[in-house]
C-alpha cells in the first residue's frame, strides 16, 4: 500500500518536472510560430534544449532565433524557424525530425550534436531535405551525404588545423598532447594532429590519455609531459577537463605553452574559475565574442541584450547558417512555395560553388563531402580576454 | 624523485576516496544496504558549500557547516521517503531504489543548477601564497587540501569507531547490524537507529564533497557520480562495513590508479585497478580488513 503510494508521487514528481521542460521549449516554439507567416521557408532543427548538453541546444536556437529576425527584417526571403528537443540523444533527434517533417520543414538545421546529426541527417538524405547542421562536427554527419553540410569544421580538420598551425608559427618544439581517449571528438582530432605533426616533422615527446571515469587527476600525464621536456602542450578536448589541467599544472609549477581546440572555448566564462591560469593559453577557433569587427560586435550586443550572457562558438555558428541559407535562397531565387525536394536541389547547388562571409569565418567554402573549408583564428587568452593572434 | 611524487599523487588521490568511502561503509555496515546515492549527496554538499562561499559570501568554515546541516536534512528525507517504506522488501529493491535516487538527484541538480560546470574555491586557504608544502627545495609539493584530507579522515575514522563501539547509541547501531529482528525485540528503535545512520552518513558526504571539490575543482552535477563509484571500490577493497578498512582501501586505490598510470599505460589504469580488486577479492573475498561472518544454519 505504501509502496504505491510512494511510487505515485515520485510519478506526479516525474511527470511534474517534464511538463516543466516542455512548457519553457513551447513557449519559446510559440514564439517563433506567431512571428512566421504561410509566406516564409520553414526551416526546422533538433538539438539538446534540455539535459546535460542543453548550453549547446540553447545557444543555437538562440543564435538562429537573432538571425531569423534579422533577415526576415530585410524583406527579402523570410524564414520560419523552429527547434525541437533532442536531449543529445539519437533516437529523439529521429522523432524531433519526424515532428519537423510533419510541421512541413522545407529546409533544415540537420542537428546541434554529432551523435543525434549522424541519425537525421540520414533521414535527410533519404527525405531529399536540405541539411546545414551549425555544430554537429563529427564526419559521419556529412560522409556519404550528398546534402548535408556542415557550418563548422569538421572534427579531424582542427587536428591537422592546429599542427599546421604550431609548425607554421614555430610555437613549439617538443610536444606532449594529452586526450580523452573514450570520446569521439578528443581522439578524433589528435589521430589527424598525430598523422599532420609526423608530416610535418614536429616532435611529439609525451602522448596521454584519461577518460570519462579518471577526469579528475591529471599529476601522472602532466609529469610525464614535464620529464620529456614538452614546452607546448596540446589539448584537443572541451574545457571543463582543461581547466583541471591548467590548475594542477599550475599547482606543479609545470608552465608550457597551452594549445587548445574550439572545445577550450568557455573557459574564460566558467562560473569561478581563477582566469589567470588561461594566461597565455592559445586556441583555434572560428569565433571569438571579442573580436572588433561590426559583425561580431552587433551580434554580440543583440545576443547579450536579449538573453543576459555572452553567445558561446554555437551561437554564431547557428547564426551564420541562417544567413548562409538565406543567401543561397536570395542567389537561387528560392520561393516559400517551393517543396523540400526543389529547394534541395537549389541548395547543393549553391552550396558548393558559393563563398560566404560569417561571424565564423571570411570566404568560407563548401566542398562535395559537405566539409567546410574556411581559416580558423588563432587566439591566445590575454588579461582575461581572446585575442587575435 | 618521480616515485616519490607518484606516490604522493596516488595518497591525494586516495585519500578522497578514503574520505568518500567511510560514508559508504559506515550505511553499509549499520543499514546493509548500498546506498548508490551517496556520490550524488556529495555533489549536493559541493554545490551548497560552492553558493554559499560564492555568491553569499559566506566564510568556508561556515559554508562547510551549512552544507553539512542541509545534506544531513536530505540524507534523513531521502531515507524516509525511499528506503523506509522498502525496509520489509528484498535488498534487489532497495538497491535499484538507491540507483533511481541518484538519477534523481542528478537530474534534479541539472534544473536547479543547470549542467554548466562551476569552479569551487578551495575552502582549504594558503599559506604565504603556496597551496602546498614544498619538500626538496619546491622538486615536490604536497597540497594543503591532501593535508588536511588525511587528517580529517583520521579524525573521522578515529570519531566514527569511538561511536559505534563506546556509546549506547553506537551499541544500537551495532545490534541493528547483526540482527533487525532481534534489535527490535530487545527494544530498540530500528527505524530511528537506521535514520541516524543516514544521516551521519550524509553529514560526512558534504564533508567528502567540500573536500573532493577543493582538490579536483569542477564541479557538475555528474561530480559524484564517479568518484563515488571509485569509493564504493575502495570501501570493499578494504572490507566493506569497516571503517578503518575504508580509509586503507581508499588511500590504497588512489596509489595503484596512479602507479598504473605513471609505470603501465593512462590507457588502461582503470582496467589495472579493478584487475587489481578482482585479485584480492579472489584471495580474500571479504576485502583486506573485512570480518569473516560464519552464518549459522
Amino acid at each position: 500500500m505504501k509502496l504505491k503510494k510512494v511510487l505515485a508521487a515520485a510519478l506526479i514528481g516525474a511527470m511534474t518536472l517534464t511538463t516543466f521542460g516542455c512548457g519553457g521549449g513551447d513557449a519559446d516554439q510559440g514564439a517563433a510560430d506567431q512571428a512566421g507567416d504561410a509566406t516564409a521557408i520553414k526551416v526546422g532543427g533538433t538539438g539538446p534544449l534540455t539535459g546535460g548538453a542543453s548550453i549547446y541546444g540553447i545557444a543555437v536556437q538562440r543564435g538562429a532565433e537573432i538571425a531569423v529576425e534579422e533577415v526576415n527584417a530585410l524583406g527579402g526571403v523570410q524564414f520560419e524557424l523552429k527547434m525541437e528537443d533532442d536531449a543529445h540523444d539519437a533516437e529523439k533527434a529521429v522523432n524531433a525530425y519526424n515532428a519537423l517533417k510533419d510541421w512541413g520543414m522545407q529546409l533544415s538545421l540537420n542537428s546541434v550534436t554529432t551523435t543525434p546529426g549522424i541519425a537525421t541527417s540520414e533521414l535527410n538524405a533519404a527525405d531529399s531535405i536540405f541539411g546545414l547542421t551549425p555544430s554537429a562536427s563529427g564526419t559521419g554527419v556529412t560522409e556519404g551525404k550528398t546534402n548535408v553540410f556542415q557550418m563548422c569544421f569538421a572534427d579531424p580538420n582542427q587536428g591537422s588545423a592546429s599542427a599546421k598551425y604550431i609548425s607554421d608559427q614555430q610555437l613549439g618544439t617538443k610536444i606532449g598532447v594529452i586526450y580523452k581517449n573514450d570520446d569521439a571528438y578528443s581522439s578524433g582530432i589528435y589521430e589527424t594532429f598525430k598523422a599532420e605533426a609526423d608530416a610535418l616533422g614536429l616532435e611529439i615527446v609525451s602522448e596521454t590519455t584519461f577518460t570519462t571515469d579518471s577526469q579528475n587527476d591529471f599529476s601522472v600525464q602532466l609529469q610525464d609531459a614535464k620529464n620529456a621536456g614538452a614546452d607546448l602542450l596540446f589539448l584537443p578536448m572541451y574545457y571543463d577537463a582543461a581547466s583541471l589541467i591548467l590548475n594542477q599544472a599550475n599547482a606543479m609549477d609545470y608552465a608550457p605553452k597551452f594549445f587548445g581546440v574550439d572545445g577550450m572555448d568557455g573557459i574564460l566564462t566558467l562560473e569561478g574559475f581563477d582566469t589567470t591560469l588561461a594566461e597565455g593559453v592559445m586556441l583555434l577557433t572560428p569565433f571569438s565574442a571579442d573580436a572588433e569587427d561590426e559583425m561580431t560586435k552587433n551580434f554580440v550586443a543583440k545576443y547579450q541584450e536579449k538573453y543576459g550572457e555572452v553567445p558561446n562558438q554555437f551561437a554564431a555558428d547557428a547564426y551564420d547558417c541562417i544567413y548562409a541559407l538565406h543567401q543561397a535562397c536570395t542567389a537561387a531565387g528560392a520561393t516559400p512555395d517551393m517543396s523540400a525536394e526543389e529547394l534541395n536541389a537549389l541548395m547543393v547547388e549553391q552550396f558548393t560553388t558559393m563563398s560566404f562571409d560569417g561571424l565564423t569565418g571570411e570566404g568560407a567554402t563548401w566542398g562535395e563531402n559537405g566539409q567546410v573549408s574556411k581559416d580558423p583564428k588563432g587566439m591566445v587568452i590575454q588579461n582575461g580576454a581572446y585575442v587575435g593572434m | 624523485m618521480e616515485f616519490l611524487f607518484n606516490l604522493i599523487s596516488g595518497i591525494s588521490l586516495g585519500s578522497i576516496y578514503a574520505i568518500i568511502a567511510l560514508g559508504y561503509t559506515m550505511v553499509y555496515g549499520i543499514a546493509k544496504m548500498l546506498n548508490f546515492a551517496h556520490g550524488d549527496v556529495i555533489m549536493v554538499g559541493a554545490y551548497i558549500c560552492f553558493f554559499a562561499t560564492m555568491r553569499f559570501g559566506m566564510p568556508p568554515l561556515a559554508g562547510v557547516l551549512l552544507s553539512m546541516v542541509v545534506c544531513t536534512m536530505l540524507g534523513i528525507i531521502i531515507e524516509r521517503l525511499a528506503y523506509k517504506p522498502l525496509r520489509q522488501a528484498p535488498a534487489l529493491a532497495v538497491l535499484i531504489t538507491a540507483i533511481g535516487m541518484s538519477y534523481f538527484l542528478q537530474n534534479s541538480a541539472q534544473l536547479l543548477w543547470t549542467s554548466s560546470p562551476k569552479v569551487f574555491q578551495s575552502v582549504v586557504g594558503t599559506i604565504n601564497g603556496q597551496t602546498g608544502l614544498k619538500l626538496f627545495d619546491g622538486a615536490l609539493s604536497v597540497s594543503y587540501v591532501t593535508i588536511v584530507t588525511i587528517i580529517v579522515c583520521v579524525i573521522i575514522m578515529l570519531a566514527l569507531v569511538t561511536f559505534v563501539n563506546k556509546t549506547k547509541t553506537g551499541k544500537a547501531m551495532r545490534a541493528v547490524s547483526e540482527d533487525k529482528g532481534a534489535a527490535q525485540l530487545m527494544g530498540i528503535n530500528v527505524n530511528t537507529t537506521i535514520s541516524l545512520t543516514f544521516a551521519i552518513g550524509s553529514a560526512l558526504a558534504a564533508v567528502a564533497g567540500v573536500l573532493l571539490c577543493s582538490a579536483y575543482p569542477t564541479l557538475v552535477p555528474t561530480t559524484g557520480a564517479m568518484p563515488g563509484i571509485k569509493a564504493f571500490t575502495a570501501a570493499v577493497f578494504g572490507g566493506i562495513g569497516s571503517i578503518p578498512g575504508a580509509l586503507i582501501g581508499g588511500i590504497l586505490l588512489g596509489i595503484i590508479e596512479i602507479f598504473a598510470k605513471a609505470y603501465i599505460t593512462t590507457q588502461l589504469s582503470d582496467a589495472i585497478v579493478f584487475a587489481v580488486l578482482i585479485v584480492v577479492l579472489l584471495v580474500k573475498p571479504t576485502g583486506l580488513l573485512g570480518k569473516k561472518v560464519s552464518e549459522k544454519v
